[in-house]
């Protein structure tokens, strides 16, 4: 499996696709969002340190919250979203889909101590690079996965015309070989086009001097309405 | 059926789906018909998906129900009671209900950390050179300096703002090695045993030297209040950290991972109420502890009302409640 999509099934029997997200994205999440703690440690410190010890003692209080807390308050009240993870498209989900609750994310987050050993999270990093969920300590003690929030685009650009239902009922792969098709008839030449399309003539295109356009309008139609 | 007739039949029905779905994800309520048919239509959807993929249906039409299925699912399989209606009973009953539960773990911790606390307090007691054995000379030196009575004497009563400064490095620091001592369950309980044996072992040794040189006047008063919250929450959050240790070292007849999972929720009780005696002791620490006006008999005194609240409130708190449920 080159690809990172994991089925789960569901209690009512279906099976929903999750994209497990892997360490290098996770990563950049997590630097992102020590990044943005760190704007606001920077910002707390050259405020409060006007107040001396006072001001000091509460961004060392605020420190504590943030460094231990931001991700749960995020991932808890957010949806299992942080800003990191927002700009990469990242989630935290439960093993089964569901959103991440107060305790899952308590215990993921807490034990970032334990992933962080011996230093820059070497550990969870290496034990994350042998699962193929992606998982690091935290996540495999709260049950948790971290998955892609939007589904991979997908990149139907089809030259634009009428849409036309196929005359028969086609199979999944005859219907992927289609759209294949009209994804790619741009970049190929007229000639080629013509001597594919023909191949399909009686079953799927009426007459070999229109066949292209035919296939090209089944290929909209199963790509669906272009927002 | 063709899938156009298909989407025809069904289309209007799951554009009321999704319009429900964007105004539950928008935190906003359904009427009362709408929520209880809210699983029955789940439910037909994902039946609707199931056929879309088994008559090869687009690609894209299966994509699209998915994503509602995805939706749906989110919504309705949500865990958990609001955060609020917990608090109380956390307090009042869950966690030392908790600690009670696991109590072999609590006196394992226990033992781990007051032995060498024992041991490491006599050797430095009796032996000057011992404390070097546990921490470098310049800290040695500094602790001496910070309880020397000579230069308490002079000193000035700390001002209030340093209070909070103090507060806040003592939250920041003991809580954070709690977490920590937490977290090392995780590698096998090897890092709790470890952080329990240390902190007992350089606590024993601070309280033994500075006893040694004559600073009982100073160092003990100064302790005594906010240790009943202190060292229980070392004790604690070892606890909790041995639990992880002992799912993944006896898991029993389940897998490692399954036992994790199943630690996983009491360790959270554990370790949330360590965080809390915690926080109670840097406030103590910081604003009782270091008063240096007060007379060292009112601490004590203080102190002996503080460790019998801790004890009675782990050993009782929630008993009645914890029979009911």
């Amino acid at each position: 499996m080159l690809d990172t999509r994991t089925a789960l099934e569901t209690p009512e029997g279906i099976d929903l696709n999750l994209t497990v997200a892997g360490p290098i994205p996770r990563g950049l999440a997590w630097a992102l969002d020590f990044l943005i703690r760190l704007g606001i440690y920077i910002g707390l410190i050259l405020v409060l340190a006007q107040l001396e010890a006072f001001g000091i003692g509460l961004a060392m209080i605020a420190a504590f919250v943030l460094e231990w807390f931001y991700p749960v308050l995020f991932e808890t009240l957010n949806h299992g979203v942080t800003p990191g993870k927002k700009a990469l498209g990242l989630k935290v989900v439960h093993d089964d889909g569901s959103p991440v609750s107060w305790n899952a994310s308590l215990i993921r987050n807490l034990l970032r101590a334990a992933d962080f050993l011996p230093a820059f999270y070497a550990l969870g990093s290496l034990i994350s690079a042998f699962r193929p969920d992606f998982k690091r300590l935290g996540d495999i003690a709260a049950g948790t996965l971290v998955i892609y929030a939007d589904k991979p685009p997908q990149a139907h650009a089809l030259p634009p015309g009428e849409a036309e239902a196929p005359r028969v009922s086609l199979r999944l792969a005859e219907q992927q070989a289609l759209l294949a098709f009209a994804e790619r008839a741009p970049r190929l030449s007229p000639e080629r086009q013509a001597e594919l399309a023909r191949l399909l003539v009686p079953e799927l295109a009426a007459r070999p001097e229109t066949a292209v356009q035919e296939l090209l309008a089944q290929g909209r139609w199963l790509a669906g309405p272009t927002r | 059926m063709k899938q156009q007739a298909f989407e025809q039949a069904h289309g209007v029905f799951w554009q009321a789906f999704e319009a429900d779905l964007l105004l539950l994800e928008q935190g906003k309520s359904l009427g009362q018909e709408a929520a209880k048919a809210l699983p029955a239509r789940y439910r037909q959807i994902c039946q609707h998906l199931s056929l879309a993929r088994s008559r090869h249906y687009s690609p894209r039409l299966a994509e699209r129900l998915n994503e509602l299925v995805l939706r749906g699912h989110q919504q309705l399989y949500r865990s958990g009671r609001p955060l609020l209606a917990q608090v109380g009973h956390f307090l009042l009953a869950g966690f030392p209900a908790q600690v009670r539960a696991e109590a072999r773990l609590f006196w394992l911790a226990l033992g781990l950390f007051a032995l060498p606390l024992g041991l490491a307090g006599l050797a430095c007691f009796y032996s000057p050179e011992f404390i070097y054995s546990l921490m470098p000379e310049l800290q040695v030196d500094q602790m001496e300096r910070m309880y020397d009575p000579a230069k308490r004497a002079l000193g000035r009563e700390r001002e209030s703002d340093t209070d909070v400064y103090m507060f806040g490095y003592y939250l920041m620091h003991n809580t954070g090695l709690g977490f920590q001592t937490f977290a090392g369950g995780m590698l096998y309980g090897v890092g709790s045993v470890f952080y329990l044996l240390y902190n007992g072992l350089i606590l024993g040794g601070v309280a033994g030297h500075l006893s040694r040189l004559g600073y009982t006047g100073t160092f003990w008063p100064f302790v005594a209040g906010h240790g009943a919250f202190e060292l229980t929450a070392i004790v604690l959050a070892g606890q909790a950290g041995l639990k992880l240790g002992a799912a993944l070292l006896m898991p029993g007849l389940i897998t490692r991972g399954a036992a994790l999972k199943l630690a996983a929720r009491p360790c959270v009780t554990l370790i949330l109420g360590s965080a809390l005696f915690f926080l109670v002791a840097a406030f103590i620490e910081a604003f009782w502890s270091s008063s240096a006006a007060l007379p060292a008999a009112l601490k004590y005194a203080v102190a002996g009302g503080l460790w019998a609240f801790v004890i009675a409130y782990l050993a009782r708190a929630g008993r009645e409640a914890s029979h009911g449920a």
